[in-house]
């Protein structure tokens, strides 16, 4: 296959997309003193409209997307979303308005704000949602920091958060940039939370727990309600990752689990399409003892009437401009509406079907750690390839050949040589059937060829990359 | 495999003892386990770490994983070739590959360190439990 040349080594001098008309009109020479006109760009590529068009076509064609097929990386969630969903986002009274407009002539927008606070309470068991937080992290930082406000109003901030080793990996980030130590909490045979090692590391010294639920392993913190226990018992306050919600809608709520603050990652679980760099949104919601913190502007509503409320004296204050990623909103809630409480909960229902459709399909061929049920993904990982010298990375990119995008690899931590599998609920089942029949066909390769694995991708547009050598000795311009 | 006269930590770091000194590293089956390393952050010289502190963060082409300190003491020394070349952390990690030298504080703490065959027979119960 020929290699895609960049648009750079495309140009050629004096080549362009279109030319001007010849100036029939006397030229006004004092107009180009008034118009600051920029310098050159040095090495600025020159290129024919064909030329842009057939090079960018054919850099959309190599990509893999979810328009194209299945898309199994675990803890990402990337599922199909609909489309009408994003034309309800681009009808114009919501893409004309401007976030400057009187409340009075914004009623519209606001109503999709405060409608969907509620049907996020009712999905969540929590009391009141923020949207500006503009993604899962951003989420779990306003989480940390409306802990940490209702902390340092009790007295003491406190010095310590609770994270145990199953749990997303931005959740430690996201304590430490909020001004706290981090203490592992190990997870027991089950993969879920030691409640001896939470109990022992409890104190008075520890504002929270930040508790993925279902953890990454794809396991359901059965014991969520002991654990919010024994850290409320010492004063602390419970902390919910909510990225892997699409697992739990219509089927129980954080907010009865003890939970006292949580993020829900829109472009996750509420049909936005993510992976692409944003826009996404992270709300948190918050039981009552968090609400006062709440970032501003809130959008209330009175008499019928929408309105914003800027007077929250103990509000940590904007994170984000205006009311957060307001489209993706809409789209969320339209989402939401189209499926109604029983679509929800099919959603969830089927996602987890899925990928135990996946799990028991597999399961002889490719070891599982942890033998818990599991809900919206599985681990697998490659225990039994590596006899024959074959690790994830060579499934991985065998897959590629197959026309499948891989799983997520070496997440978490805890399984070595890590596949993390989430199909979503969005994939057929003949879709499901030929990503097992893929995995299938690679353990058997395992055993009987494995040189085709360790040398994959075959077929792929740029064979296996040096991944070390682009991290050590990262090239991130092109320069002539 | 592992140097007789070394100690080390269910963490997998080493510690090379040498009068009041202790040469501090990653065995090799963290080297192994991490996969090629990228990039390694060290701590500052006159650094006051307490055991189990983490002293620095490992990043690989797989994960980034903190370093522990294995014992107290005052940072003497770090190893700044691993900042152009961090590759020796995999091709050399019980010797070039050290990362940081340490003024030791209390020499008690190397009791509760694993000799080089229970860290072996430690790596072996880790393997049955995968």
């Amino acid at each position: 296959m020929i290699r895609e040349r960049l648009i750079f080594e495309i140009s050629d001098k004096g080549k362009n997309g279109f030319r001007f008309p010849k100036l029939d009109v006397p030229e006004n020479k004092s107009l180009n003193d008034r118009i600051p006109m920029r310098d050159s760009i040095k090495d600025f590529p020159q290129v024919s409209e064909v030329e842009v068009v057939r090079h960018f076509t054919r850099l959309s064609q190599t990509n893999y997307c979810v328009d194209k097929g299945i898309y199994p990386l675990g803890s990402c969630t990337m599922k199909y979303n609909p489309k009408i969903n994003e034309r309800i986002a681009q009808i114009e009274n919501f893409i004309t308005s401007h976030p400057f407009a009187d409340p009075e002539m914004s009623q519209g927008n606001l109503e999709v704000l405060k409608t969907l606070e509620d049907v996020l309470r009712e999905v969540t068991g929590m009391d009141a949602f923020t949207f500006q937080p503009a993604a899962g992290a951003q989420g779990e930082l306003v989480g940390m920091m409306l802990i940490r406000a209702c902390m340092e109003e009790r007295g003491d901030p406190r010095k310590f958060v609770l994270i145990p080793d199953s749990a997303h990996g931005t959740n430690p980030s996201s304590a430490h940039i909020c001004g706290y130590k981090v203490k592992e909490i190990k997870s027991n045979d089950s993969g879920t939370i030691d409640l001896d090692d939470l109990s022992n590391n409890m104190d008075k010294d520890v504002a929270a727990i930040m508790i993925t639920n279902p953890n990454t392993l794809g396991v359901f913190e059965n014991q969520i309600k002991e654990a919010s226990e024994v850290v409320h018992s010492k004063g602390g306050l419970v902390y919910m990752d909510g990225a892997n919600m699409n697992a739990l809608m219509g089927i129980c709520r954080p907010g009865d689990m003890g939970v006292d603050a949580i993020h829900l990652n829109l472009h996750k679980t509420f049909s936005t399409p993510h992976g692409g760099g944003g826009p996404g949104a992270g709300p948190v919601g918050v039981k009552k003892i968090l609400e006062p913190y709440l970032p501003v502007p809130r959008v209330k509503n009175k008499d019928d009437q929408y309105f914003i409320d800027e007077d929250c004296p103990k509000s940590i204050g904007r994170v984000h401009s205006f009311y957060g990623n307001f489209l993706v909103a809409v789209k969320a809630l339209a989402y939401i509406l189209s499926l109604g409480p029983e679509g929800l909960r099919e959603v969830s229902e089927t996602a987890v079907l899925n990928s135990n459709y996946i799990r028991k399909s597999l399961e002889k061929e490719y070891h599982l750690k942890y033998k818990t049920p599991t809900l919206h993904e599985c681990v697998f990982s490659d225990k039994y390839q590596k006899q024959y010298g074959v690790s994830n990375i060579d499934i991985a990119k065998r897959l590629i050949d197959l026309g499948v995008h891989p799983p997520t690899m070496s997440f978490p931590l805890i399984v070595h040589g890590a596949l993390m599998t989430e199909p979503t609920e969005t994939e057929s089942k003949a879709d499901l059937d030929s990503f097992i029949e893929a995995m299938k066909q690679i353990a058997e390769e395992a055993r009987e060829d494995p040189g085709i694995l360790k040398s994959a991708p075959h077929n792929s547009y740029v064979r296996r990359l040096d991944e070390t050598a682009a991290a050590r000795n990262p090239k991130l311009r092109w320069e002539p | 495999m592992y140097p007789e006269d070394f100690r080390y930590t269910k963490d997998h770091e080493w510690v090379k003892i040498e009068g009041d000194t202790a040469s501090v590293g990653i065995t090799d089956f963290a080297q192994s386990q991490l996969g090629d390393v990228v990039f390694v952050e060290l701590p500052e010289i006159g650094e006051e770490l307490k055991s189990h502190q983490t002293l620095g963060v490992v990043e690989s082409v797989k994960a980034v994983s903190d370093i522990y300190s294995p014992i107290s003491g005052e940072v003497t020394e770090v190893n700044e070739g691993l900042n152009d070349v961090p590759e020796i952390l995999n091709q050399d990690p019980h010797s070039k590959g050290w990362i940081i030298k340490l003024k030791i504080k209390d020499k008690s703490e190397l009791d509760e360190l694993m000799s080089a065959s229970e860290y072996e027979k430690y790596l072996e119960g880790l393997k049955d439990e995968e």
